[in-house]
This record gives C-alpha cells, sequence and structure tokens, in this order.
C-alpha cells in the first residue's frame, strides 16, 4: 500500500530550477534513502512535502489524500513528521517540553479551558504528561526530561528531535541528514535507532543523506538526485556501480 | 517541599496582602493610594506584554492603542450625560453616548472586550508579518488609533479628553486585577497553548513542522494581551479620573516595554518588581521635573527642570541592564523553593554561630 505518492514534482526560485519532475511511491514500512551531491534538491523535496515552500508543479498524495500546498502544521496533522539538517529544537524549553509541543496538535481543549485549568484540560495535560514521558523513555532520554534541550550534547539532540516528530503521531517520517557529524559509532548506534523506531512506532522513512556507510548498509531502495533530477533508482548494489552516479558524485575524466 | 506546603504559604500570603491593601485603603493617603495602585496597573500591561514578547517572541509596540482603547470606553460608558454634554465644547456627544451612563462592572466588562476586539482586528494582518516589521505595524496602528482618538470630536471630545471620570480604581481592585491577570497567564503559560506559544518564540518553523498552526497561535497571544492591556486601560482611566489622548503616546508603549525588560522577558514575577521599581523611581524623581526645585550638590545649584527624571531614570535603566543582562528575574519565577534554597544558607550560618 503507497503511503507516500509524490507525483513531477518541481520547484522553480526565480531561474533557478531547484527539482524538476521528481517522482517517488512510498509503500506503508518501507526505508528509502534520497542521496545526491550538494545543492542537488533534497532538502528541497522535503521542503515542498512538508509545505514550506509551495511546488511550482507536481502533486504529493499521502495515504490516498492530495496534500499539495498545505500548511506545514496540517501536513503534520495528517501524518508526516520531519527533522532538519541542521537541528532544530526548541532550545530554551526542556526535553520534556520539546516532546509535548509534539503532542500539541491532538489537544481538544480550548483556550480557555487551559487558561482556567479546567478539570477536562487538566485530564488531558496528565495524558501528554505520561504519554510524552513514556515517548521519552521508550527513545532513551528519559534520564535528560528536566534538561533545557540546547544544552544535551549533539547526539542527544538528534535523538530529541527524532522523538518530537514522534510525538505528532506520524505515519511518514522525513529524515533530513540524520548522521550529519556524527562519527563511525555513533552512525551505527544511529541506525539501529532509526530501525527500532520503525517497527516500535509502525513507520516509514524517507531519509536523505550525505553518509554513504549509513545508507548503503540499511536502505533497501535508494534514490539519486543530481540537479534536481533523478539520474538512478534501485538497490544499493546497483547504485553504487551506475556510471551515471559515479560521474555526479566523482566528476567524469575528459579524453 | 511538598507542593501542599506551597499552596499554602500561597494562600497565606495572598490573604495577608489583601489584608495589607484594605487597611492601605482606610489608612493611607490618597496619593500613596495611588502609586499603589500605578504599581498594579503597570504590572498588568507588563504581564499583558509578556505574554506576547516574552512568551511567543512577537515584539509589540501597540500597547498604548488597547489601553486607550479601554480606557477611553470606559470612560465614555461611566462619565454622566449631564457633565459629557458640559465637556463636550467643540461638538455635543453623539447618541448614545451622549444619553449613556453604566455602572462599574458592565463598563469594564465592555471596554475590555472591545479591546480585546481591537486587538484581534490589529493582529490579523500585523501578525503575518515577522520581527522588526511586525514591531513597525503595531506601532503605527497605537498611532492611528490616538489620531482617531483626537479627532473624533462628537465621540471622544478630541484633544481636550474626558474629564471627571470616576474614581474607581483602589489598591484592592488593582492589585485583585493584578493578581487575575497573573494568574490567567501563567496557567496558560504553563498549559499545552503556552508550550506552543514558546515553541513559536523559539522557531517558527520547526513549530509549524511539529504541528503548531503558527499564526492562528500568534494571534490567540496577541489577542489575549490586548485584553488584559485593555484592562489596565480601564483601571487607569478610573484612577487618573480624566482620559487625554495625549497619554497614548508611543511613550506609553516604551513604558510597557521597559518595564517589561527591565524586569526579565518572560518572567512574571520581574513584572511585578520591574513596575514596582519604575514606579517608585517616578515618583521619588519627580522632583527633579519641578521647575523651583533646587539641589545642593558638588558645591553647585541644580535647578529642576521637566524632562530630566527621564533622563536620570533612561540611566538607572541602562545601569539595570548592564549588571542584569537578560533583566532582574531573567525567564526566573519566584517560587517557595527558590526562597528557601536562598534562605537555607543563612539560617545554617546562624546557627553555626550560636554553637560556637
Amino acid at each position: 500500500m503507497t503511503i507516500l505518492k509524490v507525483d513531477k514534482l518541481s520547484k522553480r526560485f526565480g531561474g533557478l530550477v531547484a527539482v524538476s519532475d521528481f517522482n517517488v511511491e512510498i509503500d506503508k514500512g518501507e526505508l528509502v534513502a534520497l542521496i545526491g551531491p550538494n545543492g542537488a534538491g533534497k532538502t528541497t523535496i522535503f521542503n515542498v512535502i512538508t509545505g514550506l515552500y509551495k511546488p511550482t508543479g507536481g502533486r504529493v498524495h499521502l495515504d490516498g489524500k492530495d496534500i499539495t500546498g498545505l500548511r506545514p502544521d496540517k501536513v503534520t496533522a495528517l501524518g508526516i513528521a520531519r527533522t532538519f539538517q541542521n537541528i532544530r529544537l526548541f532550545s530554551h524549553l526542556s526535553v520534556l517540553d520539546n516532546v509535548k509541543v509534539g503532542r500539541h496538535l491532538r489537544l481538544r481543549s480550548s483556550l480557555i479551558a487551559a487558561a482556567f485549568g479546567l478539570p477536562g484540560y487538566r485530564r488531558e495535560e496528565e495524558e501528554i504528561d505520561r504519554a510524552s514521558m513514556r515517548l521519552l523513555e521508550r527513545v532513551g532520554l528519559a534520564d535528560v526530561a528536566q534538561e533545557e534541550a540546547g544544552g544535551l550534547p549533539y547526539g542527544l539532540q538528534r535523538k530529541l528531535e527524532i522523538a518530537r516528530a514522534l510525538a505528532t503521531d506520524p505515519k511518514l517520517l522525513l529524515l533530513d541528514e540524520p548522521a550529519a557529524g556524527m562519527n563511525p559509532a555513533e552512525i551505527r548506534e544511529l541506525m539501529g535507532f532509526i530501525l527500532r523506531i520503525m517497527e516500535e512506532f509502525d513507520l516509514s522513512i524517507f531519509l536523505v543523506e550525505h553518509q554513504m556507510r549509513l545508507v548503503m548498509g540499511m536502505c533497501p531502495r535508494i534514490l539519486v538526485l543530481d540537479h534536481g533530477i533523478t539520474i538512478a533508482e534501485g538497490p544499493p548494489e546497483e547504485i553504487q556501480n551506475d556510471p551515471k552516479v559515479i560521474e555526479a558524485y566523482l566528476g567524469v575524466e575528459e579524453e | 517541599m511538598k507542593k501542599a506546603t506551597g499552596r499554602i504559604l500561597t494562600a497565606i500570603s495572598l490573604l495577608v496582602l489583601s489584608l495589607l491593601l484594605w487597611w492601605a485603603e482606610g489608612h493611607l493617603d490618597p496619593y500613596m493610594c495611588r502609586i499603589l495602585s500605578l504599581i498594579a496597573i503597570n504590572a498588568v500591561w507588563a504581564v499583558s506584554l509578556n505574554l506576547i514578547y516574552g512568551y511567543t517572541g512577537q515584539f509589540s509596540l501597540g500597547h498604548a492603542g488597547f489601553i486607550a482603547i479601554g480606557a477611553y470606553i470606559a470612560s465614555l460608558l461611566t462619565v454622566s450625560p449631564l457633565k459629557k454634554a458640559r465637556f463636550f465644547m467643540v461638538e455635543p456627544p453623539i447618541w448614545p453616548i451622549s444619553v449613556i451612563q453604566w455602572p462599574f462592572a458592565p463598563s469594564l466588562t465592555v471596554a475590555t472586550l472591545a479591546a480585546t476586539f481591537f486587538g484581534f482586528l490589529i493582529g490579523f494582518p500585523a501578525l503575518q508579518l515577522r520581527g522588526d516589521y511586525m514591531a513597525i505595524v503595531t506601532l503605527g496602528c497605537a498611532e492611528v488609533i490616538r489620531v482617531f482618538i483626537m479627532n473624533l470630536y462628537p465621540i471622544t471630545n478630541g484633544a481636550m479628553g474626558i474629564k471627571a471620570v470616576p474614581l474607581y480604581t483602589t489598591p484592592l481592585w488593582s492589585w485583585g486585577f493584578l493578581a487575575f491577570t497573573i494568574f490567567i497567564v501563567k496557567k496558560l503559560g504553563d498549559s499545552s497553548y503556552g508550550r506552543a506559544f514558546k515553541a513559536i518564540r523559539e522557531d517558527e518553523v520547526a513549530a509549524g513542522t511539529t504541528g503548531i498552526s503558527v499564526f492562528r497561535h500568534k494571534l490567540m497571544a496577541f489577542t489575549i494581551a490586548s485584553l488584559f492591556a485593555g484592562l489596565g486601560g480601564v483601571l487607569w482611566a478610573h484612577l487618573i479620573c480624566s482620559t487625554d489622548p495625549n497619554a497614548f503616546t508611543f511613550l506609553l508603549s516604551y513604558q510597557v516595554l521597559v518595564v517589561t525588560v527591565m524586569g526579565g522577558l518572560g518572567s512574571l514575577t520581574g513584572s511585578v518588581i520591574g513596575s514596582t521599581i519604575y514606579v517608585a523611581l517616578a515618583e521619588l524623581l519627580r522632583p527633579l521635573d519641578t521647575p523651583t526645585t533646587r539641589i545642593q550638590a558638588l558645591g553647585m545649584t541644580i535647578r529642576g527642570h521637566p524632562g530630566i527624571r527621564m533622563l536620570v531614570i533612561s540611566i538607572l535603566f541602562v545601569l539595570i541592564i548592564l549588571f542584569y543582562r537578560r533583566g532582574i528575574m531573567g525567564s526566573n519565577e519566584f517560587s517557595w523553593q527558590w526562597l528557601f534554597s536562598k534562605l537555607q544558607p543563612i539560617f545554617k550560618r546562624k546557627g553555626a554561630g550560636r554553637e560556637k
């Protein structure tokens, strides 16, 4: 069953074509990677899918529903959560509060109920508190729950950003360079973590990555983007030997 | 320390505070009562600005506009038709202003709601912008409100303002409303909505992709902030007893900003402390503004001159910010736990001294 279907997506910034005719279909429970040299348009694709940019052309469907051009919060409410290449936490809030913000979109109580602390709201708040603590325990951040998010070590910040995304109950998780700035040992741990949450939270994952080790090691299907155009798609072995991919990454020898 | 202990202590101190205010109303002279009320009103404004600027991170300079709306509507609704007919000298007041006279409670409610409505109306376009641009638009809107007031003679009596507004604001009322304001804003700030506001302050893009409807939440914070700004305006009108358009210039928004930043952005305790310092300084330094004052210092005679007071306050403000970068309280709040942790070492030292 297809969860995400991106159809002929294109995005231009003035005269610059960032993405052109990008297609992808991701099945439920699938893990797909998007790779490509710097400036290939990978993050732009994520930004269009999550509603941060309006596409110049093409459609995005989630679970059969057209979500093209919806506002970011609507997209998140429908089931797509994401992380960012340069971590974007709510730095001055506690770790627990960062995750709790992710539960806000499911809140039913009104502003007035919250302002007066009415019983209905208090019950919901307790529920949010429990769910958020449970989530932190599952991802291994429970000991630092009360600490300020901005003060966490880098690796934990990455983890917290993923936890915050998970708090919104996503069907599809978009990870933008989750291994950026990590050493091989940390990358190995991250790979295990991603595979674990994928199973535990019943997720499909679409990730952008530069680290070949991570991508080749765990993603059954890879898309390669160069200058906004998909130049290859397939399993890791095929991608590694594709002349077009080698050319895009290493350049071609002049005869 | 247990939660219950804190609650009991809070209840006791609130009771003591109200008894003190009740005593003050009966025993202190009207001048002191007025200063007490001014502290509370300035604190209401600062708490309100804290909601939109300290919590939500939206730099608004439009408070004077919402304060003016609260003050004017409350004045027009409570001054007797007879007095209005006498004071509206340029043009007579239009109906229904010419005949209306309401008691305090309904007038306060309507005036506060009107300020809230204007907050919503102005917030709608202004909050589409970000940062400095939003500050400029809110500043402009407040000026537009003031210019309308200055020129709508049949409704507002224009530049001459409204005189003989009944004195309703006593220390007990003003501090009561301050307690209510703090209660609501604090509850809201700690709630799921408050977390959403703070998330917007920290990172708008991330807040959006975490499922927060950014514009809607900014508008909520802005509208509630204008509600409390308007409420403070109503109390102010019934304290000063005359509502004059020149009181609602940009300087008033600036004054609210100074109080908020001096106390600490994001700290409601700071707002109350900042307001106390500001009002106390403004009163203590009043002689500097009086031309008849002569101060002998360093073998020189310094004469009072209108405006010196603000100069001195500004210098003191700069000094405070130099020593307390993030305001007196930073973004911390008063709590019993904090107080005990501060007091403990003092008592321990005393105990150790006795043993010797």
